[in-house]
């Protein structure tokens, strides 16, 4: 058999593909961010706690309604995604032009409450869901046995990754969007509705959080926690791709996945910690992360 | 005149009686400190519901001793032992905290196991479980309640060997609990003639068990030891039936299964588990009436083994206080302590061993089939009850200084 660094080839093929789907979380996670970060200007620290809600919804609408996933990963991003507005329209609207330490303040207060809450209602141990019936199951790839479900995940946030990317590079809209982050003062002076703009733009980005939550809601335990635990990650990811930079934040998110899961067959105890001695190394050699543009 | 006279010398005697004894009591009360983890990946299992306990033994007590009154509090040790042992010292210099009870995450609970010795107070673990608190760290002013990683061992380990789960690969939470339990677990493994294949160390707290789920599949073990607890056991084993480890004929052993941990699950994954445990619900009649008042508290959850512990150990905490009129030399509680046998109504008659070790039976139990269980935590099968004087490390081989 064929050893790469003393493990054997099939062995590190399914762990790369197992990076990639980690990886795929963080892409759509640090995604939301950027874009949040690109046109607010706006540090979201409460997206950890948006993208638990989209996983809670998920399971409130299974359990208490009894709406199954497909209708969730439609409906748990919207409702969230209407909270996300109206957080954007009742405070973080008062805090444009102040510095991003205030953004940060209160993004960062308002994700604690929200988990509190939750843990307060759900405890910490979180709550099962399921793999929808269509999803079960998995497949022998000869190198590693690969569950249907995880292949669904990379593809579709893959192309998520891209739809999102394409609008905001290719179409009219992403250009009011890039010209509003320039320069908002000129943009609403040819008649473009700026503040709807950045309201609705703050609503998609936090969407795009619930819809990885509920991806992961089969995945992982429905936890008030979970959101917790990544959000740490996925900063650094976005700091490492560049704030506010869309490619970046995709092709970072995918390639630390990649990176975190091959630590965690060569040097297991330090798979928590390996992005964030990357991100050091990165932050001394270019501080505006790999992707970004100096100012 | 007489009769007034009277009533004078009794209310005299009554303060003789009295005074002498709060006198003995440091800060004239009982201030006993839940410490544990509030907030995190051990919060069910430990956190408030511990809170709760602790009060209803204080309650059950009748409030005071000797006329002491007694209070409870609690905070959040975030599983960090230097946040736990800022907050210890805090309590005991300037809180006028005598006792610290639960203490979940091994690492902090050792940490606290030091603190109070220096500081001469007592410790009453309930929720932590390496065995080297009775080992070669016990301490003259600490008891070890509810359960310990040689216990799980015996019980969970022994069991699955005999079963012919011979071949062992460990997923160990890379910290003193986990170390501890894989330890004691490979300890059996070896010696009713199974082997141990590989093993690998996760951090604290990981979401993703993929990667090490792959590894323990190449690894052919018949048997993947979970060494972890909490949050961590319950990803292990959502994610080894989404890889079909179990269909591919693998075996997963919860080496450290809570009833919490089988409700977040639900049955349909976790049925057919071994696990060990001291406590359970539905086991007698008193268990049940406990469980149902720490129910109507807790939102309806039922108590974990470490809730139980925790009550347990605080009424016997206040029994010795009682029996020794004051709470200022730590030592001297604990001595009493071991010295009285214990009687509560949720392990039953047992007693404190010299290295610090609560002596009770451990039960083993399977986790029902979905069909099987009548309700919301119906979830155990008793399948045997190891007694007291097999459940536990023999006292020569902890190494504990105290035993000579």
């Amino acid at each position: 058999m064929v050893e790469i660094l003393g493990v054997p080839a099939p062995a590190l093929f399914g762990q790369l593909l197992l990076g990639l789907i980690n990886g795929a979380f963080y892409a759509m996670l640090s995604l939301g961010l950027a874009v949040i970060f690109g046109l607010l200007n706006i540090i979201n620290f409460t997206h950890g706690a948006q993208y638990m809600m989209g996983a809670f919804t998920a399971w409130m609408l299974l359990n208490w309604f009894g709406i199954g996933y497909w209708w969730s990963l439609l409906l748990a991003p919207l409702f969230v995604g209407l909270t996300g507005i109206a957080i954007e329209r009742l405070l973080l609207k008062r805090l444009a032009g102040l510095d991003h330490l205030y953004g940060l303040l209160l993004t960062f207060g308002l994700a604690l409450v929200i988990q509190g809450l939750y843990r307060n209602e759900f405890g910490s141990t979180g709550l099962p869901y399921a793999i929808p019936a269509e999803l079960r199951g998995g497949q022998n790839l000869g190198f590693m046995f690969l569950p249907n479900y995880r292949a669904w995940v990379v593809v579709v946030s893959l192309a998520v990754c891209l739809a999102t990317w394409l609008v905001i590079e290719k179409t009219r809209l992403g250009s009011y969007l890039r010209a509003a982050t320039e320069n908002p003062t000129l943009v609403q002076a040819m008649g473009i509705d700026v503040p709807k703009m950045v309201t609705l733009t703050y609503g998609f980005g936090v969407a795009l959080a619930a819809f990885a939550g509920v991806l992961a809601a089969p995945i992982y335990q429905v936890s008030p926690l979970m959101g917790a635990d990544l959000i740490i990650v996925v900063f650094a990811v976005v700091v490492i791709g560049g704030m506010g930079s869309i490619l970046g934040s995709i092709v970072t998110g995918f390639g630390l996945g990649v990176i975190e899961g091959l630590t965690k067959v060569f040097w297991p105890q330090a798979s928590a910690t390996v992005i964030f001695v990357i991100m050091a190394i990165v932050l001394l050699l270019r501080p505006a992360g790999l992707f970004g543009r100096a100012s | 005149m007489r009769r007034s006279w009277l009533f004078a010398a009794a209310a005299l005697a009554g303060t003789l009686l009295t005074l002498p004894a709060a006198a003995d009591f440091t800060g004239g009360k009982v201030r006993i400190g839940v410490l544990n983890d509030q907030s995190s990946l051990y919060a069910d299992i430990t956190g408030q519901g511990s809170v709760v306990a602790a009060r209803m033994a204080v309650e059950d007590w009748g409030g005071k001793v000797k006329g002491v009154p007694i209070e409870v509090v609690f905070a959040d040790h975030q599983n960090k032992p230097d946040v736990g042992s800022n907050i210890a010292r805090q309590w005991y210099d300037t809180e006028g905290v005598d006792a610290i009870v639960d203490v979940p995450t091994s690492s902090v609970a050792l940490a606290i196991n030091e603190i109070t010795r220096e500081k001469n107070k007592v410790f009453l673990v309930s929720g932590a479980a390496t065995s080297d608190l009775t080992g070669p760290k016990c301490s003259p002013n600490t008891v070890h309640w509810t359960y310990d990683t040689w216990a799980l061992a015996n019980g969970t380990g022994s069991a699955i060997v005999q079963t012919g789960g011979d071949s062992w690969f460990f997923l160990t939470a890379d910290y003193a609990f986990g170390h501890a339990l894989e330890r004691d677990t490979e300890a059996v493994v070896l010696k009713s003639g199974g082997k141990v294949l590989g093993k690998v160390r996760h951090p604290l707290n990981t979401p993703d068990f993929s990667s090490y789920l792959l590894q323990a599949q190449a690894s052919r073990a018949k048997i993947i030891g979970l060494a972890n607890a909490g949050g961590d056991t319950i990803n292990s084993i959502k994610q080894a039936a989404e890889f079909g480890i179990v269909a591919g004929g693998q075996n997963l052993a919860g080496l450290l299964v809570f009833i919490t941990d089988v409700h977040g699950l639900g049955l349909q994954t976790a049925q057919g588990l071994i696990l060990t445990e001291s406590f359970y619900w539905d086991l007698n009649d008193s268990t049940r009436a406990w469980s149902k008042r720490f129910a109507e508290r807790m939102n309806g959850r039922m108590p974990t083994m470490v809730h139980a512990g925790v009550y347990a150990a605080v009424l016997h905490y206040l029994k010795a206080l009682d029996a020794l009129g004051s709470d200022a030399d730590g030592r001297a509680v604990v001595a009493k302590m071991k010295e009285m046998p214990t009687d509560d109504p949720l392990f039953g008659k047992g007693e404190i061993r010299v290295d610090g070790r609560k002596l009770h039976p451990m039960y083993l139990f399977e986790v029902k089939k979905p069909a099987e269980s009548k309700g919301p935590w119906d979830y155990y099968k008793l399948k045997a009850t190891i007694p007291a004087d097999k459940a536990f490390r023999p006292l020569a081989e902890g190494n504990c200084p105290l035993v000579k």
